[in-house]
């Protein structure tokens, strides 16, 4: 049976004040700047508090700051979380279940709604779930990786009936990733105060697609910002440059080495397709960014990444690939549209942005 | 993005195609098939023609469709588990459950292989099972069982012909057929007919909706030394839709909906019921030959009984023959004395069914109501006779009253 990782060691809560939609409200409408910095202290009170496994203060807390901003999205994840700590599922859902409605372009949401039912063994809705935060998020790996468990966990219902089986013991319970973090602000605990990044919480490396910031409630409250921009970053500019004969093959030679480099599971040689100034999803450091990946390279099991429809096109020193990429591992099957800004140094490619999407 | 991995262990095609050439000479084209495709197997075969052209997410919608019908079809949940495990990953085997009891898992298997192949190789509309020479005319059904196939077909007396109306998947007896001793979990093979009907309130849910006990051991069973008893045709408990093939301790299994259909059918002490390990299916054409050279044998038999030359009537006697404790000999002296005491006799026999022995020896059973007129002696009976054919002809073995 697959397993998906848990995805959120750290969670990370953005806070309000370091959105700038939201500062220049802030500094338009002085007279509640103060209530939202208080609300933002409140915020991470509770969140500290959350993340030394002290529930019911940090509830507390949590709910400090729902009682001033009782619509703000941020608090209600973080209570929803600590509901689920509580083992009081049922509340949890239920706010998981409102933040859905209000913010249904959030795939985080529904995710986590996914995993409490799971743990009811509510697979179809947890199934549903998932498929809401697919649908909103197609390359959202977490919930890919989740609807797989979710899948076997059906298949192993299935299975109990089928053969007279009874799976439904404590050690078949469902392991699914919980998300932890609201739109992935990526700063490490130790970094409480950084500005938010924006690292994917689950495979980290398959990004949400960009979106825009959901439209802000005509009122101040705090909104959660959506990323601007996919993770990787967007493709960046094409120069326009006579490009040299072979440039293209050269190009195609180097994306399906890449492919085959991340599918031998080596990650020395993988890593060496990026360039320096790769831009790491949420502008994580690169080191971090490279132990996340060697991490997930080699996670147990084979994976085999192929890449279809490869289209390069070049410009002088830069190209752009669009391709179709099947990643298939033990614990996920995917298939996504991707984007690779290549940009050629001492005559080799390197990959510069990755994201998916075209 | 999965294009490549073949669901190997769900395509079972691979496993029926392997699974033997079909029994009929001429297999008729679907168009021809008057079959009613009532059960699960037609949406099986889709699911799995699904399958085999790898639209698992369309498998899984016709799955689901599937066990809404029928909630409790075992395999119709195997195959689920299946194609939603293979969307979590690639699987190879039929039944990809982690622990799953091997013995169960082949019982699955061995179901759905029976199902498709049942559906996919039905017998031609114009072959008939060759053991149901003739039906008499009160006997307006019978029923065929094949046990390899693990199926029951029902046939209807039409004008004297049988004429296809349903088929259904059954269990038989663990240790599959010719039943030889009691306990020995076998299904017997032979021609009998369904002699009572137990209604369900009088069974435990073991039975489903109701059996129907058949006439096993009949004479010639207990000639041969066949014992046991309690063959039923009965339904399924209520925990499952249908069991494996070779489930039972030698009755004949139908899921509960089969049974009731086929209920309405039975007629108690008439219906016959014919199991075979393998039915053998004839042309009409050979099935009319072979009618015809046993009506003759029959009519040839009483007009030699009715001419006294207890010579001409003897012939039709084989020298093996047994009836209660007369052989031969005994049957010939008696028949000699009584003739020998006759100005004329008179008989007809009247509602004749004729029904071929499964097995290798060429037995037909044959059955009839007897009224016998003689100078000094009227007797109507009804009357079973056991032909065989020794030297090309047909020679009664056994006979008496049934």
């Amino acid at each position: 049976m697959t397993r998906s990782k848990f995805s959120g060691e750290k969670y990370n809560i953005m806070t309000s004040s370091r959105l700038p939609a939201l500062a220049a409200i802030a500094l338009a409408v002085t007279v509640i700047f103060a209530p939202l910095a208080a609300r933002a202290d409140t915020l991470q009170e509770a969140n500290a508090l959350f993340k030394q496994g002290q529930f019911g203060p940090a509830l507390e807390k949590a709910e400090m700051v729902l009682v001033a901003k009782p619509k703000d999205a941020q608090a209600r994840f973080l209570k929803g979380l600590i509901l689920t700590e509580m083992s009081r599922q049922n509340d949890a859902i239920a706010v998981f279940t409102k933040l859905t409605e209000d913010y249904p372009e959030l795939p985080e949401p529904y995710n986590n709604l996914a995993v409490l039912y799971a743990q009811q063994r509510q697979f179809e809705k947890a199934k549903n779930a998932l498929e809401m935060a697919i649908r909103t998020h197609p390359s959202y790996a977490t919930a890919h990786e989740n609807l797989g468990d979710i899948y076997a966990r059906m298949a192993s219902q299935a299975y109990d009936k089928a053969l007279q089986l009874d799976s439904s013991n404590a050690s078949a319970q469902t392991k699914l990733s919980m998300i932890r973090e609201l739109m992935g602000a990526s700063a490490s605990s130790s970094r409480p105060t950084q500005v938010a990044t924006r690292s994917n919480p689950a495979a980290g490396k398959i990004p949400a697609p960009a979106a825009p910031a959901p439209a802000a409630p005509v009122d101040t409250k705090p909104v959660v910002e959506k990323p601007v921009e996919a993770k990787p970053a967007a493709v960046a500019a094409v120069e326009p440059k006579p490009a040299a004969a072979g440039a293209k093959q050269d190009a195609e030679k180097t994306v399906q080495d890449w492919a085959a480099a991340w599918s031998r599971k080596d990650v020395k040689a993988y890593l060496a397709y990026y360039a320096k100034d790769f831009q790491t999803p949420g502008n994580e450091a690169r080191a971090e960014w490279e132990a996340e990946r060697g991490r997930r390279i080699n996670k147990p099991g084979e994976i085999q990444v192929t890449v279809e429809k490869l289209q390069i096109t070049i410009d002088g020193e830069r190209a752009t690939a669009h391709f179709r990429q099947s990643y298939r591992s033990a614990s996920l099957k995917t298939g996504s549209n991707k984007t690779l800004a290549l940009v050629r140094r001492d005559s080799k490619w390197l990959i510069q942005q990755e994201r998916v999407g075209n | 993005m999965s294009g490549g991995h073949c669901f190997t262990g769900l395509c079972l095609a691979l496993l029926i195609g392997a699974g033997g050439a079909p029994s009929l000479a001429a297999p008729a084209t679907p168009a021809e098939r008057t079959y009613s495709d009532s059960g699960p197997e037609a949406q099986l075969a889709r699911i799995y023609q699904e399958i085999e052209k790898n639209r698992l997410d369309t498998a899984l919608t016709q799955v689901e469709v599937l066990l809404k019908a029928y909630p409790n079809f075992r395999l119709g949940h195997l195959i689920r588990g299946d194609l939603l495990l293979a969307r979590a990953g690639p699987i190879n085997v039929f039944g990809a459950a982690v622990n799953a009891p091997a013995e169960k898992l082949a019982d699955l298997r061995d179901e759905a292989v029976a199902r498709l192949k049942a559906y996919r190789e039905k017998p031609p509309a114009n072959y008939v099972p060759r053991y149901l020479l003739q039906l008499q005319p009160e006997q307006k059904f019978a029923v065929v069982v094949d046990t390899e196939k693990a199926r029951l077909y029902l046939y209807e007396n039409h004008n004297g012909q049988p004429r296809f109306l349903a088929d259904y998947y059954i269990s038989h007896g663990k240790a599959g057929g010719d039943k030889l001793r009691e306990g020995d979990q076998k299904t017997p093979i032979g021609v009998y007919h369904v002699t009572a009907s137990l209604p369900r309130q009088k069974l435990g849910d073991f039975y489903g909706s109701g059996a129907f006990p058949i006439s096993y051991p009949n004479e010639w069973d207990k000639r041969q030394g066949r014992n046991g008893h309690g063959i039923w045709l009965h339904g399924t408990p209520s925990d499952t839709f249908s069991r494996p093939p070779r489930a039972s301790n030698g009755c004949v299994v139908l899921a509960n909906q089969d049974l009731d259909a086929l209920a309405k059918m039975l007629q108690i002490g008439t219906t016959p019921v014919i199991i075979s390990n393998n039915i053998e299916w004839l042309s009409l054409d050979d099935w009319q030959a072979q009618r015809s050279a046993l009506q003759k044998s029959i009519s040839d038999w009483r007009a030699d009984w009715e001419s006294l030359d207890p010579e001409k009537y003897l012939r039709h006697y084989s020298k093996r023959f047994l009836s209660g404790k007369q052989n031969y000999e005994q049957w010939a002296a008696q028949k000699r004395q009584v003739n020998s005491g006759k100005q004329w006799v008179k008989v007809a026999t009247n509602n004749i069914s004729m029904f071929r022995n499964p097995g290798a020896e060429e037995m037909v059973v044959i059955a009839f109501e007897q009224d016998y007129r003689s100078s000094n002696l009227n007797n109507v009976m009804k009357k079973r006779q056991y032909w065989v054919k020794e030297d090309g002809a047909w020679k009664i073995i056994y006979e008496g009253g049934a």
